[in-house]
């Protein structure tokens, strides 16, 4: 039992980490800043919650559980609306140096 | 080891990188990450009090402070890159941040081992404040009166800035955020947020006695949402000469200088609790005490008056 | 188990570390309010494998001060960057 949730673990973690790096190749390689704020939220946004996936496994007791989703709930809320507040800047005004 | 070194070379990058940093907005973004990532080095260094702290008034409060005050300069036609000081002004700010370098590795290198500790009578008297985290007995039991007289150095500041106002708008409303926001986009982040926020705020507020936490900190993010409300002017600032925010503002202090007082006779010393009734009396100091903090914090984010009081 | 918390903690860290050279250099408002963006949920990942992997709850109050926080930012940073544009004209 212990083997099989640790396994299922590490796989979470590990796949919260691809996206993680997904999103940091995003950031670097997208050409504009719309495609970045794009590639940063959503990739970062789904490996945080895989992180926090791959974490219940090993958390003791429900309410510690349900701590790691609210955790991830905020994040998602929060990085959604202010998302489209950013994005709102980069399509309506351009750089400013 | 790997994440240690990942976590040094960032921090030190991003400091390094926001002392370089040419523009205003662009070095306030570089504090802000630098000390998001600071809380990361205390939760590292098992110090979860330190880095709630850091994260909420080091980096969001303070961030939020400057970038007030770097719209401000900007309003008035400052801006850093206009500025360059003189070779003697900068070999004279080289010279005395290598005397303060070099005296805090001397200190670190001087220190004696073990590292003289109270932490250990600390501990042992815990059980006498009735709580169970030790860094809130400390503030709010051993070392009550710097805890005091931060909360009135606070009201001291928020009464300098008023205090650059002119006399004609005395008691008037700070500077509104302007945003009129058609899409209700804002609006509705802003709602959205803010009763998670209060929720988040009280919670880190309540569970000071017991685990890290502790009023500064849910101060500081109470704090937070009021400003956020009026960012998206869903509420306006009040103006300063409005007596329930005054009694606001003096309410925590006062409340705490009463209870100091009454301990001389109630256990014989300024400040003083008797144990039977210790954590009752810490609450009830900590409430208003709270509620104040968040009110100045706000209302420095919020800046001196600007706009003439109604009458 | 704790090593490879750890391990994956450092690898979300440095990718955070990767995203904020690229944020911070800019020169765009948006890259740079992306940066807080960043931290939000990089940080907020790190600091929730550090709680489980050095075994101090305390940490996930830490993460969610983060995430809260770094919204609180960033909003602040979107309002300060439309106020400049509309004193721009």
């Amino acid at each position: 039992m212990r083997f099989a949730l640790d396994a299922l673990t590490i796989f979470a973690v590990a796949a919260g980490a691809f996206f993680f790096l997904a999103g940091t190749v995003g950031l670097l390689r997208f050409p504009d800043a719309l495609s970045r704020v794009h590639a940063l939220t959503k990739a970062d946004n789904l490996g945080l919650g895989l992180i926090v996936v791959g974490l219940l496994f090993q958390t003791e007791g429900l309410l510690a559980g349900l701590k790691l989703v609210a955790v991830w709930l905020l994040a998602l809320l929060a990085g959604a609306a202010v998302t489209q507040l950013i994005a709102r800047i980069a399509q309506a005004g351009g750089p400013r140096v | 080891m790997a994440f240690d070194a990942v976590l040094v070379v960032s921090v030190l990058g991003v400091a390094a990188w926001t002392v370089a940093a040419r523009d205003t907005f662009a070095a306030v973004v570089g504090f802000i990450a630098f000390g998001l990532l600071l809380a990361l080095v205390w939760v590292r260094l098992a110090a979860p009090d330190v880095a709630l702290t850091e994260a909420a008034l080091g980096s969001g409060l303070t961030g939020g402070l400057l970038l007030a005050a770097s719209t401000r300069l900007g309003r008035a036609g400052m801006t850093a890159a206009s500025e360059t000081p003189g070779s003697i002004l900068r070999l004279a700010a080289v010279v005395v941040c290598a005397f303060v370098a070099a005296g805090l590795v001397a200190l670190l290198l001087l220190l004696p081992e073990p590292a003289p500790t109270l932490a250990t009578q600390a501990a042992a008297n815990i059980a006498a404040t009735g709580l169970l985290n030790p860094v809130t007995a400390v503030l709010m039991a051993f070392r009550a009166i710097d805890t005091l007289l931060e909360v009135v150095v606070l009201l001291v500041a928020l009464l300098g800035m008023w205090s650059l106002a002119p006399d004609r708008l005395w008691g008037g409303l700070p500077r509104g955020s302007g945003l009129s926001d058609p899409d209700g986009l804002l609006t509705f982040v802003a709602q959205l947020l803010v009763p998670v926020g209060i929720l988040v705020g009280i919670h880190i507020f309540w569970i000071g006695s017991v685990a890290p936490g502790g009023e500064f900190q849910g101060a500081t993010i109470l704090a937070a949402m009021w400003i956020l409300t009026a960012v998206a002017g869903l509420v306006d600032a009040p103006a300063t000469s409005r007596p329930w925010l005054r009694l606001l503002l003096v309410a925590g202090p006062a409340v705490f200088f009463a209870i100091g007082l009454a301990g001389f006779a109630i256990a014989g010393s300024f400040l003083a609790y008797p144990p039977s009734y210790a954590k009752l009396l810490i609450l009830t100091i900590e409430i208003p005490v709270t509620l104040s903090i968040a009110a100045m914090l706000a209302l420095l984010v919020a800046g001196p008056p600007e706009r003439e009081p109604q009458r | 188990m704790a090593d490879f918390l750890l391990g994956a903690a450092g690898f979300v860290l440095a990718m955070v570390a990767l995203g904020l050279v690229r944020t911070l250099h800019g020169p765009s408002t948006v890259d740079r309010i992306m940066a807080a963006q960043l931290l939000g949920t990089g940080g907020t990942a790190g600091l929730l494998l550090l709680a489980q992997e050095m075994n101090l709850p305390a940490a996930v109050d830490v993460a969610l001060i983060l995430a809260l926080l770094a919204a609180f930012v960033s909003i602040a940073l979107f309002t300060d960057a439309a106020q400049s544009d509309a004193n721009r004209g």
